[in-house]
């Protein structure tokens, strides 16, 4: 109790004074406390083991790595793994493929990474407080919903038994269900659909939090000069958000090869493998399914050193552009 | 003059007329904007809808994707009984431990964290805080993370859903800037009281910090609820299975799900011969997914501010 009363007093005390403490205070602060290190020190620890220790595992990709005879009595075989990533037709031709599908996703996301800013901007021009409130919960919710969960919804939605097929059926437009799941066409479309239909309301809600940080005058102006409506939208809303929109739009170069794999995991079948594995996916799948450990890790190994390198060019070239870094 | 008469009279009118749409043109423009964030909307809501109905619709009707506005035949057998199912009462209880545990961790270890990141008397703080800070951009990989995970025999153990999660750099910049705009005259005070730093964090500092602490929480509970692939990577033992996991098999085994179904019902012909209420293999599905999505469907609007919050303080970090 005696602390929280001091406490009220102190947090009332003048700033200038509080600013004089610590500035009588700076010559003590030369001496470092390693008491206080010592107190983080269990969980940086857990830093090291779950961060930094796992890329000691990257030398597994020098190995047969056999898990049952241990890392000493695995065969060392150098970088066999990674040339055989380039020389065997096969696997050149796998690899090939995923990186295809990893980049015509991610690029599929970049180049439909502006319709967050177009729900935000044609939301704002919805004046009814409760109708934008109900939508903005609505179109959220997805976002915070697993990928199993999405993929529930498509199979009973989807599914030969599911409703889609159910309405079609009935109104008599197909006789034989439509194998919308179970289908290597359109994949990297409907994976496109389903990120957009979870992702796109949530997206718009950094760019509504903008527009009300817009300087009003600016509108005031623009109206005064005779700017409508439409005009606005394009010389005023849009432009103040573009900084916003560039640094997402890095960030999201930067995570070129970053798909995460929920997502093509849940949705993978026979039917559609071709066209769904991704680099994150094709990993698992590499490593776990197939237990070819060293092969998968030699190309996670690839990918992280990639993504690292993207992120420190994106971040160059976002400083020199703009003057800050974006990490 | 002339002008900036108009000009002056322009912005005077504006407030008496609102915001009403001035022109034809304005008109169409509202309704079809409205129309089309109303069928957005009704996107993003109608399958959880669909998925609520359909588990308190006849069952028969539901396996043919027949039930589409309104429940048809309601009953609330189907939550009954797959609570009867095998593992799905033990998922639950795996589930909302790792939620809580997870949750409670995490927000307990960065505000810790994120609090003695503050201190500058720290020996080699600034380096310290990087080495936290910088494992967001870089990551080894899922193999040999699961090699490290496998080595400390965190496989088919509750505890990999709680501890690998404990340290998340970005909530400990999320409380670190939070502590930096608290005074710093709190601290000073208690110290010359006596106390030391884990009393200052504990008494002062902790009980303050609730605002932050309430965004990192909402995010990290959901994170857990909805985690399905450290499941997938780390366990094979069913007592272990989350929910998620556990629908994410129910959905690819439809075959052995009806099988199960009927165990459940103890091969009891007369509770099967009900095609009302007999489970069908949807039913389980669909009953299964509404009890993994009800609790978000409650939470989310809640405290939806604060899953607003915290994207704007990540934004302002990025």
């Amino acid at each position: 109790m005696t602390t929280q009363a001091v406490l009220q007093e102190a947090v009332t005390d003048e700033v200038v004074e509080s600013k004089s403490h610590r500035r009588a205070k700076r010559p003590r602060a030369g001496k470092k406390s390693v008491g206080m290190f010592l107190c983080i020190l269990p969980f940086l620890a857990l830093v090291f083991v779950f961060s930094y220790l796992p890329l000691y595992g990257w030398i597994f990709s020098l190995y047969d790595y056999q898990p049952a005879l241990g890392l000493s009595g695995s065969d060392f075989v150098g970088f066999q793994w990674f040339e055989m990533l380039v020389r065997s037709p096969t696997q050149l031709a796998q690899i090939t493929q995923v990186l295809v599908n990893t980049l015509a996703m991610s690029f599929l996301g970049i180049l439909t990474s502006f319709l967050p800013i177009v729900f935000a901007v044609f939301l704002n021009e919805v004046k009814a407080p409760w109708f934008r409130n109900v939508v903005q919960t609505l179109t959220t919710l997805p976002n915070f919903i697993s990928w199993v969960l999405v993929y529930m919804i498509a199979f009973s939605l989807f599914s030969s038994s599911g409703l889609v097929n159910s309405v079609l059926t009935d109104s008599g437009i197909i006789t034989t269900p439509i194998k919308f799941l179970d289908s290597g066409d359109h994949v990297w479309l409907t994976m496109l659909l389903w990120s957009l239909w979870k992702g796109v309301g949530w997206g718009a809600i950094i760019y509504l939090a903008a527009i009300t940080g817009i300087d009003p005058a600016l509108y005031e102006s623009a109206k005064i000069d005779g700017a409508g409506r439409f005009q606005l939208m394009r010389h005023i809303t849009i432009p103040q958000l573009m900084p916003t929109y560039v640094v997402l739009l890095m960030l999201s170069v930067a995570n070129l090869l970053n798909n995460g794999m929920d997502q093509y995991y849940v949705f993978q079948n026979a039917f559609n493998m071709k066209h769904i594995q991704v680099l994150d996916l094709y990993v698992y799948n590499v490593g776990m399914t197939g237990n070819n450990l060293s092969l998968a890790t030699a190309i996670g190994m690839l990918k992280s050193l990639i993504s690292v390198i993207l992120l420190v060019v994106v971040n160059l070239i976002a400083k020199r552009a703009r003057g800050t870094s974006i990490i | 003059m002339a002008i900036a008469a108009d000009a002056l009279s322009r912005t005077k009118r504006a407030p008496r007329r609102g915001r009403a749409p001035r022109t034809k043109g304005s008109w169409v423009f509202s309704i079809l904007n409205y129309a089309v964030f109303a069928l957005f909307a009704l996107i993003c809501a109608y399958p959880f809808y669909y998925l609520i109905i359909n588990s308190v619709s006849a069952n028969d009707l539901s396996a043919l994707g027949d039930v589409r506005f309104f429940p048809v035949g309601f009953h609330l057998s189907n939550y009954a009984q797959v609570f009867q199912l095998q593992g799905l009462t033990l998922a639950t209880a795996v589930s909302v431990a790792r939620t809580v545990l997870g949750t409670a961790g995490t927000v307990l270890v960065s505000a810790f964290l994120g609090f003695m990141f503050t201190q500058e008397r720290m020996w080699g703080r600034a380096f310290w805080y990087r080495f936290t800070v910088i494992t967001m951009y870089f990551s080894a990989g899922l193999i040999p993370v699961f090699l490290i995970i496998k080595g400390l025999g965190l496989t088919n153990n509750f505890w990999v859903y709680v501890i690998p999660y404990l340290v998340q750099p970005f909530n400990v910049i999320l409380v670190k800037t939070f502590v930096e705009s608290m005074p710093r005259s709190m601290q000073e005070a208690a110290e010359m009281d006596g106390a030391n730093i884990i009393q200052v964090f504990f008494r002062v500092y902790l009980p303050n910090m609730t605002p932050i602490l309430a965004t990192v929480a909402i995010f990290s509970a959901v994170a857990q609820w909805n985690m399905f692939q450290d499941t997938l990577i780390y366990i094979t033992d069913q007592s272990l299975y989350t929910l998620q996991y556990l629908l994410y098999m129910f959905i690819n085994q439809a075959n052995s799900l009806a099988q199960a179904a009927q165990n459940a019902a103890g091969g009891n012909l007369s509770a099967i011969a009900n095609a009302a209420t007999s489970q069908t293999a949807t039913s389980i599905q669909m009953t299964v997914a509404v009890v993994v999505v009800l609790p978000i469907i409650f939470i989310y609007p809640l405290f939806q501010r604060f899953f607003v919050k915290g994207i704007m303080l990540g934004s302002v970090k990025g």
